[in-house]
């Protein structure tokens, strides 16, 4: 990051330069997905020129963003830079556009921009001429859903907050659509949409509460709002409805499951790695910047959700039989994740602790940007190996690891990250969570600093789970035999796809052996948020959140000690075994018949968590009868919520239209007379 | 004084006179015959246009007034008879609610219109106040006229019908409306009976009556 700024500062003109070339960024990215339209059926030119092009644009946001950001942000603070601010001549007369560039801003920039270029690159390898929209249609739209989430991170108003927010789910919506032909996908895209504008309802009648009679929709005029306290509690309510749904919050999660799977795999990444965390940004720039106080009843709530959905979507993606649904579910477990650090840094922040405070927004801001880069890698493998085998179903995938080396390895760099082993980047944030915890009993309130604690043990739970899964996810699809016999020719993915999975992977690696990076980057954030942020360690290669002395990791150091753990454990078997390498048959366990059949399932490795959290699902098992000649064995898993919540609020709207239906009877005298009546009525009113 | 105060025993003669009209309308099965009274309403609204116009001085109102002749007294008439003839949709069939009923149902309105324009045209200055409760009376009216006729012919002419209640209303509380916005409502009485014909005959086609009742089965199931 210094070099960053080393590049940056001297070229930067002015205070406001960076939000300047930020502009112009954005623009570029309108411009590509415009350029698109040009030849929309050559594969080739939007392949080869505009997809790399906009990874290029990318990697200038990030760096834009990051170059911000490694300004200290005392020294930023001190000239007056704090956050650039411009007015744009775009929007309606009296209702212009404002742009901000600030730490929380810039953090969610670098986010997008760094995983984004990952995801570009990888898509344009991905991407074959085939059924579905045409390519330069899929690069407009993308390159759109790219730009609007950037606008809706750097919107300083609720009018251009609002505009770029339907942008990206609109645009979304038509890329998760691209297969449009299947009609499993259009009603997942039509599920999408529904939730997505539920969502923006509740945003709209959020900032709706937070301009607080001022009637002004600059961010600026609700900064200095004062809402009463029941007000403040409706307006972040409101937020949280709004962006919980959006990121997939229990119960607002019912969309990610259907569409994940049903987008193109770069989307998925895309959706899942970027989009989810704008409605973390959104639930972050309305509690900590736009309400001036926070109650601790709301970071209780947010805790409790956050865990609440980590569980739910631990368990859910234990017992999935689709690889995009077991991660559209590990996603859900993650945002969850999330929420319990924004829960706990509002609970902290609201109880006058804002050294704890700052350390769990500290791991909600960094678990974000994980999940960025390992969900992102995830999904975008999902599609190599899709493109490889065309099959999505677990059952019938199985060693992989030989057919398409490089994806393997580098998606198991991803999965031990999700699944949280040090060195890698999931346990630094995972790590600071259960340090966040370890602060609850401090909490000046009788009941909580009781019940919190137990959340860690819960955690404890969800990150055990999330192991699991990625354990299944991983073996089930790369390691032991090939379950079909197609998946021997199974082909490894192209140099574009190498280069774009293999970015996400090395940011992996980086952020969890210098952890320290990450850390700089949310402090400005925290800092600007909260006033105070994390202690850096006492060597820049470690980081030791709240005192050098009470608890701090390195990476580089678990980094160091397991690579050589495992060089001197390789060179000593090869000086034991005299280099001699031989291949052998299994170990058959006295019994040479085995097929890849008879190897443990997706179904069958999830059975256990199926039997221990049977309450949670609704289950319809078709067990054989033992005098079947051909034994079938199906089990359907379903979520209790959409039964609970969903199936009577759709036949409530249902039941409703039936009603309005009534008053068109067909006969047009009836119809006069509405209108006979209703003139009457209001003459009357009149009267 | 004596000269104003002629004109408006006069506007008021002819307020009744166009009250009666809407009645007579409402009692009438004929078409041929609705369309008649619908002339009558017209020349009637002419005269009280030029009283008003001779008693204000104003123009505007002059222009109004032959505008209304032309129109509602000469060509929509001329058009609609052609209509019916070409049509041949000479009666009405029984109407939805019968006629005394009706007829009650327009006592009814016509005394709640009064009501209603008691307050208003206290508020008034013009020589024409008394006759604002009138007007509303025929918008009513002819309303009614709409709701219990079954064929799309009659329903016309309670349209046309209720926009010279309007266009009196217009004349009795202020000295008409301004003469971009008459000229418009003219132009969009014409083209509208100019639509409605075109549609008769598509109705005609379709259903090979002009019955309205042919048109519930437009609903959703």
């Amino acid at each position: 990051m210094p070099i960053f700024h080393a590049i940056l500062s001297s070229s930067a003109a002015g205070p406001d330069g960076d939000l300047h070339r930020l502009q112009w960024l954005i623009g570029a990215w309108l411009l590509i997905g415009t350029a698109g339209m040009l030849r929309p059926r050559s594969l080739r030119y939007v392949a080869h020129w505009l997809f790399p092009l906009g990874a290029l644009v990318s990697l200038g946001i990030a760096a834009t963003a990051g170059g911000f950001l490694a300004v200290a942000p005392m020294t930023r603070q001190a000239a007056g830079m704090a956050a650039q601010t411009q007015i744009l001549p775009l929007g309606l007369p009296d209702l212009p556009f404002h742009l901000r560039l600030d730490a929380l801003s810039g953090f969610f920039l670098l986010l997008l921009g760094l995983a984004g270029a990952g995801i570009s690159t990888f898509a344009a390898g991905y991407f074959r001429s085939g059924t579905g929209s045409a390519p330069g249609l899929l690069g407009l739209e993308y390159h759109l859903f790219l730009a609007s989430m950037a606008l809706v991170i750097l919107a300083d108003d609720a009018y251009l907050f609002m505009v770029a927010w339907e942008t990206m789910a609109l645009s979304s919506y038509f890329l998760v659509t691209s297969q449009h032909r299947i009609p499993e996908i259009r009603r997942a895209g039509f599920l999408y949409l529904v939730m997505a504008h539920v969502g923006a309802i509740s945003i709209l009648l959020c900032f709706g509460v937070m301009q607080g009679g001022s009637w002004q929709f600059s961010f600026q005029a609700m900064r200095s709002a004062s809402l009463t306290p029941f007000w403040a509690s409706a307006a972040f309510l409101l937020a949280l409805l709004g962006f919980g749904a959006k990121a997939g919050l229990v119960p607002m999660h019912v969309w990610l499951p259907e569409a994940h799977p049903a987008a193109p795999s770069p989307v998925s990444a895309m959706m899942s790695g970027l989009m989810l965390k704008t409605a973390i940004y959104g639930v972050l720039r309305v509690s900590f910047d736009l309400l001036h106080f926070r109650l601790w009843q709301w970071g209780a709530l947010t805790l409790a959700l956050g865990l609440f959905s980590a569980i739910f979507g631990a368990i859910f993606a234990a017992v999935q039989t689709d690889m995009k649904r077991l991660l559209a579910y590990s996603s859900i477990e993650n945002v969850g994740l999330i929420f319990t650090g924004i829960g706990l840094a509002i609970l902290f922040d609201a109880s006058g602790m804002p050294l704890f405070a700052a350390l769990a927004l500290t791991a909600a801001l960094v678990h974000a940007l994980n999940h960025a880069f390992f969900k992102s890698l995830l999904f975008l493998a999902t599609g190599s190996v899709l493109h490889s085998t065309h099959q999505r179903l677990l059952g019938k995938l199985g060693g992989l690891i030989r057919s398409m080396p490089w994806v393997a390895v580098l998606t198991l760099v991803g999965t031990l990250a999700i699944a949280g082993l040090p060195p890698l980047n999931g346990f630094v944030s995972e790590w600071l969570l259960l340090q966040s915890f370890l602060f609850t009993p401090q909490i000046p309130h009788a009941f909580l600093n009781m019940i919190i604690p137990t959340g860690a043990a819960a955690l404890a739970l969800i990150l055990a789970l999330a192991a699991y899964v990625m354990v299944k996810f991983y073996g089930v699809v790369f390691l032991g035999q090939p379950r079909e016999s197609s998946l021997t020719h199974a082909h490894d993915a192209n140099w574009m796809e190498r280069l774009g999975l293999g970015w996400l992977a090395l940011g992996c690696i980086l952020i969890g052996v210098l952890p320290r990076l990450a850390l700089r980057a949310s402090s400005a954030v925290t800092s600007s948020l909260l006033g105070a942020k994390v202690h850096d360690g006492s060597f820049p290669w470690t980081i030791a959140p709240v005192a050098a002395e009470q608890a701090s990791y390195s990476g580089l150091i678990f980094f160091v000690v397991i690579v050589a753990v495992v060089g001197i454990t390789f060179l000593l078997v090869r000086l034991l075994a005299h280099g001699r390498v031989r291949r052998t048959p299994a170990w058959d366990c006295g019994y040479p018949w085995q097929t890849s059949r008879m190897q443990d399932t997706a179904e069958g490795f999830g059975q256990p968590i199926r039997h221990m959290f049977g309450a949670f699902f609704h289950m319809e098992r078709e067990l054989p009868s033992p005098s079947d000649p051909a034994p079938q064995y199906r089990i359907h898993i379903e979520d209790r919520l959409w039964r609970a919540i969903y199936q009577p609020i759709a036949r409530a709207v249902q039941w409703l239209a039936d009603k309005v239906g009534v008053l068109q009877g067909g006969r047009l005298a009836i119809y006069l007379l509405y209108s006979f009546l209703t003139l009457l009525v209001l003459l009357v009113f009149v009267l | 004084m004596v000269r104003s105060h002629l004109i408006a025993q006069l506007l008021n003669l002819l307020a009744a006179g166009l009250l009666l009209l809407s009645f007579s309308m409402l009692s009438r099965r004929r078409t041929q015959r609705l369309i008649n009274l619908y002339a009558w309403q017209g020349s009637i609204l002419f005269l009280s246009t030029c009283l008003v116009a001779y008693d204000a001085g104003l123009k505007e109102l002059w222009y109004s007034a032959a505008l209304t002749l032309l129109l509602k007294v000469i060509l929509l008439p001329v058009i609609l008879h052609r209509l019916i003839q070409r049509l041949g949709a000479q009666w009405d069939t029984e109407p939805v609610v019968d006629i005394p009923v009706t007829m009650l149902a327009g006592l009814g309105l016509v005394i709640f219109a009064f009501g209603l324009a008691e307050p208003i045209s206290h508020l008034a200055t013009t020589i024409t106040r008394n006759t604002l409760g009138i007007a509303l009376a025929v918008i009513l009216l002819s309303f009614l006229m709409m709701i219990t006729r079954r064929k799309a012919v009659t329903q016309v002419i309670g349209f046309l019908a209720m926009e010279n209640g309007l266009f009196f209303a217009a004349t009795s509380a202020t000295y008409g409306m301004p003469m971009v916005i008459e000229l418009g409502i003219a132009l969009d009485v014409l083209v509208g009976v100019f639509i409605l014909g075109i549609f008769f005959f598509q109705i005609r086609e379709q259903f090979d009556s002009l019955d309205l009742h042919h048109l519930e089965s437009l609903k959703d199931e």
